[in-house]
């Protein structure tokens, strides 16, 4: 079974957000840029289903989106048994489908497994639009996929912990939520051997049209209305305000 | 709009997609119809829609994204609506972006907020986990949109007139359908039930270990409260399924609710912001978090919560 694995970067939420002077868009000239965590999520399962099922897994990246390179060696690094850049930037997951789905159309696959969503899907999410593009069956917000004869049993969730288990005919594409296991780490010393040793293929893809998105009129900080009342000094002093809070309430028993 | 239904109701966020799906089409110079797939006779509790478009079909008996999305394409063709609107949750997860290519429609994912402005549809969506909030025009002739459960009030069950119903043949795409449902697994019942607790203390992926779920563990002992979590520390398995909050997990309406190293994504917010008392303990001073919190603090956990535990067992 050949199992593609589309990775992307996001910007890493523990920064601040600063926005370009125009309104319009995130700066991300200071910004440190990650794995978004559902495509790592996405890794997992997919090496998980290799484990059982046998294949390869490629997982593949876009040359535009910033440290895609070190993720690619990660991914080797975690074991993946190959890594493709293809050439190109996406701004939106609708153009990225459209490169991903040139991509395969070339190279199919019999699954694709990426995240459930990124935290950037300002117009969508990334499975169903390339499952779209290729005319695959496809699922999210999956929690585990079973590799079956011709077809994978995954389990879909829904909101307040209902779930079900849906078959899928091969070839699909399934956007997962969470891997069966946590994802497994890489140490740094297996990425540098990784690095060392190179390996990432490079691919070109022709998008053609992508079809048009929103369009968008201005980004910004969420308005600070509501904003939480800070408590101030140190922890101790903090711990003190929480209690009467709670106190006050008849909320602290004895 | 499409309904989304099990065991013959309509969902919360249906609920509160028909008011606003009729205010837009009010402003549009149109109707709001909804679109009920499978078997059930929803049509009792959707009042407020003009009309319900309603296709049964064995494909449809359950939710099965392939099903729904050669249905939904099929009624967007003949109806060519304005706008579509679907949850955000895993239905509209799975639909939208695939409608979006499918219509060839700009859609917008996350919104909070929908209006008519000068005759075409604005939608205010949630990026970066909360952190930013992006205003869209979804111009043209056609959109899509998926809203964030808990943005717009939700119609009461029974109000407004029942709307007509308009039974559509299915399209023979759904003859083809290859996807099966295998079975529907109900949510297990925990040890303890968070919803019914008077006061939560939740940790959130900022304790980093299991080792260190320990020390918050001792608070919600020292303060009679009960343990819960954000996703990832449920799916790290550091603590049990039953305990997360949000939605995929539980709604919770505690009196109190401490958060501890959570940052407050949307998915978390919309199974807590109703909670009476929000108090917050992020080192991050713009997590999003403390937008629904009351208080708030940037204290360290790791210092904060023993400092608690030690003021209350003291
Ligand atoms: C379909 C779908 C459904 C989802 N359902 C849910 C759901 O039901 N529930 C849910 O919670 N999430 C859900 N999520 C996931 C959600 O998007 C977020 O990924 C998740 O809520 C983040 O959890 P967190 O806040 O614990 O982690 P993070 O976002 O990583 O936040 C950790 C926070 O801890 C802070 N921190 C770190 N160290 C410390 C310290 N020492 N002291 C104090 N603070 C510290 C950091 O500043 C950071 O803000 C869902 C996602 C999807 C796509
Ligand atoms: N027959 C069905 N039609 C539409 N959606 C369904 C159906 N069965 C299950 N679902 C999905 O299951 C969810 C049930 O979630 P809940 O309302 O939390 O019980 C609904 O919101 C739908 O997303």
């Amino acid at each position: 079974m050949r199992i593609v694995v589309p990775l992307k970067t996001v910007p890493d939420l523990v920064e601040e957000i600063e926005f370009t002077p125009d309104g319009a868009g995130i700066d991300t000239e200071y910004l440190t840029f990650v794995l978004s965590e559902w495509d790592d999520q996405a890794l997992e399962e997919a090496l998980l289903v290799r484990e059982a099922a046998g294949g390869q897994v490629v997982a593949v990246g876009l040359d535009g989106d910033p440290e895609i390179g070190q993720v690619l060696y990660t991914a080797i690094a975690k074991g993946a048994d190959a890594a493709v850049r293809i050439a190109g930037q996406a701004g939106s997951a609708r153009a990225r489908s459209a490169l991903l789905a040139a991509y395969l159309r070339r190279n199919p696959a019999d699954l694709i497994v990426t995240g459930v969503q990124t935290v950037d899907d300002l117009d969508g999410q990334l499975a169903p639009m390339l499952a779209a593009r290729l005319g695959l069956p496809h699922a999210g917000v999956v929690t585990g996929v079973e590799p079956g004869d011709g077809s994978v049993t995954v389990r879909q969730e829904f909101s307040g912990g209902r779930s079900q288990e849906l078959e899928l005919p091969l070839p699909a594409v399934i956007g997962v939520q969470a891997a069966r296991q946590a994802p497994r780490y890489a140490p740094i010393s297996k990425i540098r051997q990784v690095m060392a040793a190179g390996g990432i293929e490079d691919a070109a893809a022709d998008a053609g049209e992508a079809g048009e998105g929103p369009l968008v009129r201005r980004m910004y900080a969420p308005e600070r209305t509501t904003r939480a009342q800070m408590l101030e000094g140190g922890a101790d002093a903090v711990a003190g305000q929480i209690v009467e809070l709670l106190a006050a309430r008849g909320l602290v028993k004895g | 709009m499409l309904a989304e239904h099990s065991g013959g109701t309509v969902s919360d966020s249906t609920r509160e997609l028909l008011g606003k799906a009729a205010e837009l089409a009010g402003g549009l110079g149109g109707t709001a119809q909804v679109a009920v797939l499978g078997p059930a006779d929803l049509a009792g509790q959707l009042g407020g829609a003009a009309t319900v478009l309603w296709m049964d079909h064995p494909a449809l008996a359950g939710y099965v994204p392939q099903a729904y999305e050669v249905a939904l394409a099929h009624l967007l063709a003949e109806r060519s609506p304005r706008l579509l609107l679907l949850s955000n949750a895993t239905v509209g997860l799975d639909l939208g972006a695939a409608l979006a290519v499918l219509w060839d429609a700009p859609m917008a994912a996350y919104a909070t907020r929908l209006a008519v402005e000068d005759g075409v549809p604005v939608a205010t969506c949630q990026v970066l986990g909360g952190k930013a909030l992006a205003e869209v025009e979804l111009p043209g002739d056609r959109g899509i949109a998926t809203v964030v459960a808990g943005s717009f009030p939700a119609s009461p069950p029974g109000t407004g007139t029942a709307p007509e119903v308009v039974a559509v043949p299915p399209p023979p795409g759904l003859d083809g359908v290859a996807t099966r449902l295998r079975r529907v697994i109900e949510p297990e019942a925990g040890d303890v039930d968070i919803t019914a607790a008077d006061v939560l203390v939740s940790v959130g992926r900022g304790i980093g270990s299991k080792d260190d779920i320990e020390i918050v563990a001792e608070l919600a002992d020292a303060l009679g409260a009960a343990l819960s979590a954000s996703r990832p520390v449920t799916d790290n398995g550091w603590l049990p399924k039953t305990r997360q909050v949000g939605k995929s997990g539980l709604k919770v309406k505690p009196r109190a609710y401490l958060a501890f190293g959570i940052s407050g994504a949307p998915e978390h917010l919309e199974g807590m912001r109703d909670a009476e008392l929000i108090i917050a303990c992020n080192t991050d001073a713009s997590a999003p978090i403390f937008d629904v919190a009351h208080y708030g603090t940037t204290a360290d956990l790791f210092d904060l919560v023993p400092a608690l535990t030690e003021r209350l067992n003291g």
